[in-house]
């Protein structure tokens, strides 16, 4: 190696260090600035553990819980949504604000545009009907599909509820079965219980 | 919104700035210096951000970023060369005797990011990323023997001028 070749590998980058941070908040303001920052998201502590939030302009599109892997929640909004996918905090700040008092039980209802970009078919109406079963109370998986039009469908409502994208908001956990309990909750029956306890809804 | 089609795969956007920001910026620092390294970072990522939804092809998405940085590095040289033109102009004009205080690696920098585009993305790319030759032609568009070519013809250049 000549010493010219030397003085080049000897870069002088290493004095001069990338604030990632910084770049991070200039690149998704100026994204935002220029209508491309199709999908925000980030992580929103909750008495349920970290929430994985993302917002896209026409509002909530996704809230996982920490048993979905954030990589593939982050991939399938790629795929559904846009791939223009970034992390921006300030992005979900409404969303968080309205969950922390939700949590703290000083919120019985969400203000929130919800973007049902992940949702299709007969989920649809499903998680509609969800979205209108008022806080504290809870529904059966048969009355949600009358309501959804289909009053026969009690079972295809279970797997439109197991795969709803915004769990929480779109208050899937008020859901039960007819022959009593709990039933199934996608994030686990632990958090079901945890939500109808908030709600003070109180089931054997 | 931006909808891809089916066939194309396209990861999480982010995942390509966590993955790639730091090396991007190091080329940048190297190909026109430190002070605007992290605007064209912005520029570079921005411009990717918005094609990426239309990207066909995502099978190397390091290369594709590289090619962005590199031609917003060589817009950048030609916006400052044509700037610093008329600011040296001022200058001689205002005081004749006025010369730049230069270490020895600032010159040598100065000739770096003075070599025709693709010699100064190929030697950065060698030298500063220590990459093989067959990687430096994926980035910059070329053979390997190409790119063998332009990193020789770079630093034969460097040395003229450096060692003048």
């Amino acid at each position: 190696m000549s010493d010219l070749e030397r003085r080049l590998a000897r870069a002088p980058a290493d004095a001069h260090r990338l604030d990632a941070d910084r770049l991070a908040a200039a690149l998704r303001e100026r994204a935002a600035a220029a209508g491309l920052l199709d999908v925000a998201y980030a992580s929103i502590d909750s008495p349920l553990g970290d929430l994985l939030v993302a917002v896209t302009p026409r509002g909530l599109v996704r809230i996982a819980y920490p048993g979905e892997e954030e990589g593939r929640v982050l991939e399938e909004l790629a795929e559904q949504v846009s791939p223009r996918v970034l992390r921006a905090p300030e992005r979900t700040d409404t969303v968080r604000r309205e969950l922390d008092d939700y949590f703290a039980g000083r919120r019985h209802g969400f203000d929130l545009p919800l973007d049902w970009a992940l949702v299709h078919g007969f989920a649809t109406r499903i998680l509609q009907a969800t979205a209108r079963v008022p806080f504290g109370s809870v529904v059966t998986y048969g009355q949600v599909a009358a309501e959804a039009g289909s009053p026969r469908a009690a079972r295809a409502a279970g797997n439109a509820l197991h795969g709803n994208p915004i769990p929480i908001v779109v208050p899937c956990h008020r859901i039960v079965p007819a022959s009593g309990g709990l039933g199934g909750y996608g994030g686990g029956q632990q958090r079901k219980r945890y939500l109808l306890d908030l709600e003070g809804v109180h089931r054997a | 919104m931006a909808r891809v089609s089916p066939d194309v795969r396209l990861p999480p956007f982010q995942t390509l700035v966590d993955a790639h920001a730091t090396e991007l910026h190091r080329f940048l620092v190297a190909s026109i210096g430190s002070t605007d390294a992290e605007d064209c970072l912005q520029e570079t990522l921005l411009s990717a951000l918005r094609a990426y939804p239309r990207l066909r092809d995502p099978s190397n998405l390091r290369a594709w970023l590289y090619t962005i940085a590199q031609h917003k590095a060589t817009d950048h040289l030609r916006r400052r060369s044509r700037h610093r033109t008329e600011v040296l102009e001022t200058a001689r004009a205002a005081e004749p005797s006025a010369g730049p205080h230069e270490t020895a690696d600032d010159a040598l920098w100065a000739a770096v990011r003075a070599l025709p585009a693709k010699q100064r993305a190929a030697v950065v790319h060698r030298f500063v990323s220590d990459l093989a030759y067959a990687e430096i032609g994926e980035r910059i568009g070329c053979s390997e023997e190409a790119a063998r070519q332009n990193v020789a013809a770079g630093l034969k250049r460097l040395r003229r001028e450096v060692t003048a």
